[in-house]
């Protein structure tokens, strides 16, 4: 079961206004580990990112009765655990609030790819690629679904800046639309996407050596 | 467009807010860098394989306090 597949969210609440518990549990089991790493993005230890999410859940359970499916289930139940935590920052008085992340993770300039990987202006082909990215061998998607390579892709996630962690979270691994994530976290569209380019060129970049290193290990 | 180009606005291109004229800069640059296409190809496999990471198994504590969370909310 992956995070982001759709799920018949009509039916989901019907069974929970019911008191189903086995469709809470397919709630959680679906979307707890995401919520705490995007709760992990705002306070400042995993143990209070846990409690967090606990506490969302109670959010979620009292506020049923109140959800009126303007938006999906999912980008409410993600909109709550976002505002918890943020309270939760606010309340720790945590060095860093979320916008402070924001504006340091979107300012400079930083290269999708090494520079050294495309040819200088001295070049014929200034600009064009000198060490392009390599097609991966017979089956790369297999390669990818490879559990090991999960493992890795989740430590990928793990280690990015928490700012840029958070959107790659809510958009790619989540699904959410950018708007849901733009209005759930208070960041203009701008700046959500600059946050999800530098996310998702890092987790290539990673994750190609990551692919290149198991492969050279394979050979020798 | 150039390779070092394209590789910055993979992202834009990719979330359909890339204005149509960078747009098809980005198209004709991509009918003629087979290099491109890979990484445009290992950009798409990379955002698969995130969508496809498996729901991590949630600890018995915690699941077991949300399910007692759960019956509480039940009875009201």
């Amino acid at each position: 079961m992956v995070v982001n597949r759709e799920i018949d969210e009509g039916s989901l609440i019907a069974r929970l206004h019911d008191g189903d518990e086995s469709a809470f549990v397919v709630l959680v089991d679906r979307y707890h580990h995401a919520m705490i790493r995007v709760a992990r993005g705002f306070v400042r230890d995993e143990a209070t990112a846990e409690d967090v999410v606990q506490e969302s859940w109670l959010g979620v359970l009292n506020g049923l009765a109140a959800f009126e499916g303007r938006s999906s289930l999912k980008s409410w139940i993600f909109a709550i655990v976002i505002n918890r935590a943020k309270t939760r920052a606010t309340r720790e008085g945590r060095s860093t609030p979320f916008s402070s992340l924001v504006s340091l993770e979107t300012s400079g300039r930083e290269a999708a790819v090494a520079p050294d990987r495309f040819l200088d202006a001295t070049a014929k082909w200034p600009g064009h690629w000198a060490q392009p990215p390599v097609a991966g061998g017979d089956d790369p998607e297999a390669r990818l679904l490879r559990s090991e390579t999960m493992a890795q892709l989740r430590r990928i996630v793990d280690d990015l800046p928490p700012a840029q962690r958070t959107v790659i979270t809510l958009r790619d691994i989540a699904g959410q639309d950018a708007e849901s994530i733009c209005n759930a976290l208070g960041v203009s569209e701008t700046n959500m996407r600059v946050l999800l380019h530098r996310a998702r060129s890092k987790v290539r970049g990673r994750l190609e050596r990551y692919l290149a290193d198991t492969e050279e290990a394979a050979r020798s | 467009m150039d390779c070092i180009e394209l590789v910055e606005l993979i992202t834009d291109y990719l979330e359909g807010t890339l204005p149509h004229h960078d747009r098809e800069r980005f198209n004709a640059h991509l009918s003629e860098c087979p290099y491109c296409v890979i990484y445009v190809d290992q950009m798409r496999a990379t955002l698969g394989a995130l969508g496809a990471i498996p729901a991590e198994s949630i600890s018995d504590a915690a699941k077991q306090t949300l399910l007692h969370a759960f019956r509480e909310w039940k009875r009201g």
